[in-house]
């Protein structure tokens, strides 16, 4: 028995996802680099990049959510109330587009902190409670908007170094166009990780995943944690608000919802456990990368958005498969001890 | 003569190294209420989930109706007539009586539920037993009582002629029991046999015909019990040799002082006016029975669960425990006896696992100070010896006794010196308990912790305490010196229904 363990102990299960995620994200660059149309280029790259901030930072923030065993259904809509919500200070109440863009980040840490209660508190189920403040956020955003669209600043006019800070450098600048979202992107990456790994915080979040009464009866506050938990979730949905609107320009009333989805198909591609106590941001980011390349590469042989559609959700459910499958195995060299 | 319903002999069962069931054996007459009695862990479940097929034996027969049987799943017990009715009832709940008897057999019409039919047979059925229950109630209208005899129906839908009762009294009130018994009764009348298993010994001579007696896996004895009084019972449940040395006298000074006082602590359904102190130092017991309270009381003064009423003293202070954390702060930890459930995040590692309780000691500017927790692990896997092959380890491949070990670590690196250890070695191997009787001593005689230990284990209770406290249905019972103590005294106060 002291054999097995220690044979165990020399390949730690967990970073094996990683690897398997890490090189699928290889694969698929150089498949499509060999049969798509023009993939292998700098332009390529940078829409990848493109097709991945808004996501990523939802991804990194219900990443936390999921290791705690819970969901948030609620990122898409938060995105786009926080950012309509900003984007009617600065079109309709003709606020300076910084003290927008905080309105935006307050309005999403707000939805979170409802979720976290609900939660947290009043013991909400995560999906019932999330899919409520989804449905909530997106009625919330058009009332307040009177269902207009808002428009953020773009290239051209007064404020346009907000696109220049959070999506792409001037063209004519002495850098040139410079993706400048994916470096803010690796900068919350970074910060996020500290937090997942280095921080009381984020032990917190895995030691309630792994087993809340025996966190709760560790002296562990979990409810307090949890909730902060949700909350940090809604200010990176707030992130992503910032980032889609700069991306994108134009926010509409009444959407948002699914972009959740993609999200949380980036953490569970990445390696995270949906039933909690397992997961990783580096898997995540692996994850979000894995369906922005998808998306790219399909473009580039010529097949549209649908086909995208359709192999994440191949893509997802194999992740998942392969996840059961190596977890199986692992148990089966268990059982003797 | 009465003839034989069921004989089963020389029955063996193993579990991964332990002899469960060694040579036990049981014989049940047709129209006869038969009482399977012994301590927990005295294989009396193993030997019943046998008979109902839910564990294969390792050896030994067992002969139903005359003739040989092999009983491989529940499904075969079933339709061999033998019908199980679990502590825990197995209905669901939102059905109604009928969809619940006939659940698995429902009678159709073509390919649609015919659920008048299932109406009045289950109507039949139930008027049969002379049970007054509308089929069509959903059984969570029910009282436990009412329920108990829906499961029985249930079971005798399949033409059950043996029926194995499972602790059928412990939810009920006094007035339900003495329904129940009028229907046990009546069933025997008919010709079924019955295999009653209770912890109330009391009431056994009311309802039983004969007496099976159980301890540690073995067969001790059969009785009729009007000629077997409850002082022999008991005997037969502990008459055990003890190998072990049992402690002869505390070894706590007379002197030395209260640590933790509480008063008439009442909380939820099981725990009722607890009083108890301990002392600095002290091994204090905690004996009886499954269903005693005693979890639910360490679990209410730990701030687990919410308590109603009563007082609590640390060190001579009056506290207020509102939650576990409350309880840490002032020094408290506890050892759950469902390690897995309660005590450890099996999935996390071994290092975080035992700074759990302590993250903000290892906390600096914020960020977690690995390296600080590297050492202080290192440091309690030395000093209290944990097997593992490093502090990444994830804790659920570790055995047993390592578990248990790291869930004392980490109440040590807390800095805890009351701890409350709930059935410390329960699913330990034999070298891996001593292990933990030499560190819970250690504790106490060197570190000057004070302990308060639950067991179900007799010889582990003599060992360890100094004093031990019996706990009956909630309340406290009686407390003991561990110099005047004795194996039947501690059975007979278990027993007491107050």
């Amino acid at each position: 028995m002291e054999n097995t363990t220690l044979n165990k102990a020399k390949k730690p299960s967990f970073g094996l996802h990683k690897l398997l995620a890490l090189s699928v994200l290889v694969i698929l660059y150089v498949f499509f680099s060999i049969f798509g149309n023009n993939f292998l280029s700098w332009d390529t790259l940078i829409n990848i990049l493109n097709a991945s901030y808004y996501i990523g930072f939802m991804a990194i923030g219900v990443t936390f959510v999921i290791i705690t065993g819970g969901i948030d259904l609620s990122l898409g809509t938060t995105l786009m109330t926080s950012a309509l919500i900003g984007g009617a200070a600065y079109n309709m109440l003709g606020w300076s587009i910084a003290a927008s863009l905080v309105l935006t980040i307050l309005t999403a840490t707000a939805f979170g902190i409802l979720n976290g209660v609900m939660v947290a508190y009043l013991k909400l189920p995560p999906f019932i409670a999330t899919l409520g403040s989804q449905m909530v956020g997106m009625g919330f955003g058009a009332i307040v908007t009177k269902v207009m669209t808002m428009r953020y600043p773009t290239v051209g006019t007064e404020d346009a170094w907000f696109k220049y800070v959070f999506y792409m450098t001037d063209p004519n600048s002495p850098i040139g166009r410079f993706p400048v979202g994916a470096l803010w992107l690796l900068a919350a990456f970074l910060v996020a990780s500290v937090l997942l790994n280095q921080t009381r915080f984020g032990r917190y979040t895995y030691a309630i995943g792994s087993n809340r009464e025996a966190a709760r009866l560790s002296g562990i506050k979990t409810r307090r944690w949890l909730a902060l938990i949700y909350t940090l979730c809604g200010f990176f949905s707030g992130l992503a608000g910032i980032f889609f609107a700069a991306a994108y320009t134009t926010i509409i009333p009444g959407t948002g919802n699914g972009l959740e989805l993609l999200a949380i198909a980036g953490v569970v591609i990445g390696g995270t456990s949906m039933s909690g106590g397992v997961g990783s941001l580096t898997g995540t980011m692996i994850g979000v990368f894995v369906m922005s390349v998808l998306k790219q590469g399909l473009m580039s042989m010529g097949l549209q958005g649908h086909w995208q559609t359709f192999f994440t959700g191949i893509v997802v459910i194999g992740a998942v498969l392969l996840d059961n499958y190596r977890i199986a195995a692992a148990n089966r060299v268990k059982k003797p001890t | 003569m009465a003839e034989i319903l069921l004989q089963m002999e020389n029955i063996q069962k193993y579990f991964t190294g332990v002899h469960a069931l060694d040579d036990a054996f049981l014989s049940v007459n047709y129209g006869e209420v038969h009482a399977l009695v012994g301590e927990n862990g005295a294989g009396k479940s193993t030997l019943m989930k046998i008979l109902n097929g839910i564990y294969k034996k390792d050896g030994g027969r067992i002969i139903y109706k005359g003739k040989e049987v092999e009983i491989d799943t529940p499904q075969q017990a079933q339709s061999l007539g033998i019908g199980m009715i679990h502590q825990e009832l197995n209905l669901m709940p939102h059905l109604t009586v009928a969809e619940n008897i006939f659940i698995g057999k429902e009678p159709l019409k073509g390919v649609f539920l015919d659920k008048k039919r299932a109406n009045i047979e289950a109507g039949e059925l139930l008027r049969s037993l002379n049970i007054e229950i509308d089929p069509a109630a959903p059984v969570n209208t029910l009282s436990v009582a009412k329920q108990q005899m829906v499961e029985i129906a249930k079971a005798l839908s399949y033409n059950s002629e043996l029926l194995v009762m499972d602790e059928p009294s412990a939810a009920l009130t006094e007035n339900e029991i003495q329904e129940l018994f009028k229907f046990i009764r009546n069933l025997k009348n008919k010709g079924n046999g019955i295999i009653y298993i209770s912890h109330r010994l009391d009431e056994l001579p009311e309802i039983a015909d004969r007496v099976t007696v159980m301890r540690d896996g073995q067969y001790i004895g059969s009785a009729c019990m009007k000629d077997i009084t409850k002082q022999q019972i008991i005997s037969m449940m502990v008459g055990r040799t003890i190998y072990e040395e049992p402690k002869t006298k505390s070894s706590v000074p007379v002197d030395a002082p209260v640590v933790l006082d509480v008063r008439e602590l009442t909380a939820g359904y099981n725990v009722k006016k607890v009083s108890f102190t301990l002392r600095k130092g002290e091994i204090l017991g905690f004996a009886g029975l499954m269903g005693a309270g005693r979890t639910e009381t360490m679990r209410a003064l730990f701030g687990a669960d919410p308590v109603e009423s009563g007082d609590i003293f640390v060190n001579g202070q009056k506290v207020r425990i509102k939650s576990p954390s409350d309880a840490i702060k002032h020094g408290i930890g506890y050892l759950s006896e469902d390690r897995k459930g309660f005590g450890l995040a099996v999935g996390l590692s071994v290092r975080d696992n035992c700074v759990m309780t302590n993250l903000e000691e290892y906390t600096k500017n914020l960020l977690v100070d690995d390296k600080r927790i590297q050492e202080v692990t290192e440091e309690y896997i030395d000093k209290i010896a944990i097997k593992t092959p490093s502090t990444m380890q994830l804790v659920k491949n570790l055995s047993g006794g390592n578990q248990q070990k790291i869930v004392v670590a980490k109440w040590l690196i807390r800095n805890c010196d009351i701890l409350i250890f709930d059935e410390p070695t329960r699913g330990i191997d034999v070298g891996a308990k001593s292990e933990i009787y030499k560190l819970m001593t250690k504790l106490t005689e060197e570190e000057n912790k004070s302990i308060i230990m639950i067991s179900s284990d007799m010889p582990e209770l003599l060992r360890m305490s100094d004093r031990i406290m019996v706990m009956c249905e909630g309340r406290i019972t009686g407390e003991l010196d561990i110099s005047e103590v004795s194996q039947e005294q501690i059975m007979a106060l278990a027993t007491m229904n107050m």
